[in-house]
């Protein structure tokens, strides 16, 4: 229970994907105007990193780990996730067409976003059982949905501001990604030293 | 030596085959039958997504369109061209284009009414009127910083001595302006619209006075002149009843400060449509 508790704070809030190790930049800078169009791509990201860790786990685990073949994860995972994005974009194309609708053009987006990637081989690196796996991907998903919908919001009141010609657009989308970034380093070592 | 590379090759290659062949079978027993109809409708349809149809978008109308349910001519932008286009290929005659275009309903200019601030911030209504309602004496008129014209794609629209200015001719009906106006003072009407109350001021008579020289009163006298129930004045703010308007122009003589005045788009726009149809 405790450890559970660990690898969600730490997969939100301290190690947050985005704004902690810089994955997952291009949906963050590209998709963060509105929060709507955020969280819906937020909801995307979460769905694919839970069925990506929940396919890729075990192919590493009692595949390519007996076989000596752990150099090839980075190639099978990204041809094992994109055709498992698809697959899935396929069966909610048939079966639960709101949904599809809803999710839109982010899903296939998102089927070679490094942060979905990041995941699955994190979770190696942090020597993870399948069960913490399958939480830690959850819990980075819910990390990038935080870090989405605040700066999409930082945006909004971006809007309304009167910035320097010189730093409107992309330079000023920066700054503020920095700052929210900055802010997040408050919580190094929450994790940690949660239980002690 | 050899095994080490071939046992790679071989899962990696097995895997691969695995995934596209399940692909594959996927996307043919989940296969969803894509409507070829409803496809070429939205692709004729201009793809503006302005929801001036009252769908969500051109893919919702051409669905729509398709299955039947949606009556055709709600283009309103596409005009008589897209309905000739949607006409063809569902088999049907051309439908008559119901003309919108938008009213802006304010005619506070510089002459008309005054500010009653010197304001210095970001060149936007939206702005503007987020800051003790705006710069201008009227809290309900127009800002006249153009967030209108920004958002009009047909260059329609433009600052005429500090009221926005709809012209007719170039107007198709998009409802963009309606959306992005943060005074909610330009509205939709259909081009048959007879006589149109250009002011949305509801505040009392006296009041209204002090505001605008052409701001409407709320004095009756156009609701008393209508012989067809058409005028009703609600929170001191005359408005017309488009469906029931006959054009006879009586309530425009009474009206005190004159802000009452026909709108005469439907020949303008028919001349034009015309033109579009004799260069096409």
């Amino acid at each position: 229970m405790q450890m559970a508790i660990t690898i969600l704070i730490s997969g939100i809030l301290t190690d947050n994907f985005v704004l902690s190790k810089f994955l997952g930049i291009c949906p963050f800078l590209g998709v963060s105007k509105k929060t709507n169009t955020a969280a819906g791509m937020s909801a995307a990201v979460i769905f694919v990193m839970l069925i990506a860790t929940l396919v890729t786990y075990p192919i590493y685990a009692w595949l390519l780990v007996p076989q000596g073949l752990d150099y090839l994860q980075t190639i099978v995972f990204i041809l094992v996730i994109a055709a498992l994005v698809q697959l899935v974009e396929i069966a909610l194309r048939k079966f639960l067409p709101p949904l599809y609708n809803s999710l839109g053009i982010y899903l296939p987006l998102i089927t070679t976003n490094c942060a979905v990637l990041g995941v699955t081989i994190l979770n190696f690196d942090n020597n993870y059982t399948y069960g913490e796996a399958i939480l830690n991907a959850f819990g980075a998903g819910v990390g990038f949905l935080l870090a989405m919908v605040i700066f999409a919001g930082v945006r909004e009141k971006l809007e309304g501001c009167d910035i320097p010609e010189s730093l409107k657009g992309l330079p000023i989308t920066l700054v503020a990604a920095s700052l929210v970034s900055l802010s997040f380093l408050g919580f190094q070592g929450l994790a940690e030293g949660l239980f002690q | 030596m050899f095994e080490a590379i071939l046992t790679p090759v071989v899962i990696v290659g097995i895997i691969g085959l695995l995934a596209g062949v399940g692909l594959a079978v996927a996307a043919i027993v989940m296969a969803v039958p894509v409507d070829r109809k409803a496809q070429a409708i939205k692709e004729a349809l201009p793809g503006a997504n302005c929801g001036a149809c009252g769908y969500s978008g051109c893919e919702g109308y051409a669905k729509a369109l398709s299955e039947g349910t949606a009556p055709a001519g709600l283009c309103s932008p596409g005009g008589a061209q897209v309905a000739r286009e949607i006409a063809s290929i569902l088999g049907t005659a051309p439908a008559a284009v119901e003309y919108k275009t938008a009213l802006v309903r304010c005619n506070g200019t510089n002459r008309n009414t005054g500010t009653k601030m010197e304001y210095d911030g970001l060149k936007s209504c939206a702005a503007a009127s987020m800051f003790f309602g705006g710069t201008g004496k009227c809290s309900y008129g127009c800002v006249g910083y153009g967030d209108c014209v920004a958002a009009c794609e047909y260059g329609a629209i433009r600052i005429c001595d500090g009221v926005a200015v709809v012209n007719p001719a170039l107007c198709r009906g998009c409802n963009k302006c309606v959306t992005v106006c943060p005074k909610h003072i330009i509205e939709l009407v259909s081009a048959q619209a007879a006589s149109v109350v250009r002011c949305r001021n509801q505040d009392k008579g006296g009041e209204t006075r002090k505001q605008c020289s052409v701001g409407c009163i709320g004095c009756m006298r156009c609701v008393k002149a209508c012989e067809f129930d058409a005028v009703h004045v609600k929170n001191f703010l005359a408005s017309v009843d488009y469906d029931k308007c006959t054009g006879c122009g009586k309530c425009n003589e009474v009206c005190p400060v004159g802000c009452i005045s026909m709108l005469k788009v439907q020949e303008i726009q028919e001349n034009t449509a015309a033109n579009e149809a004799a260069v096409s």
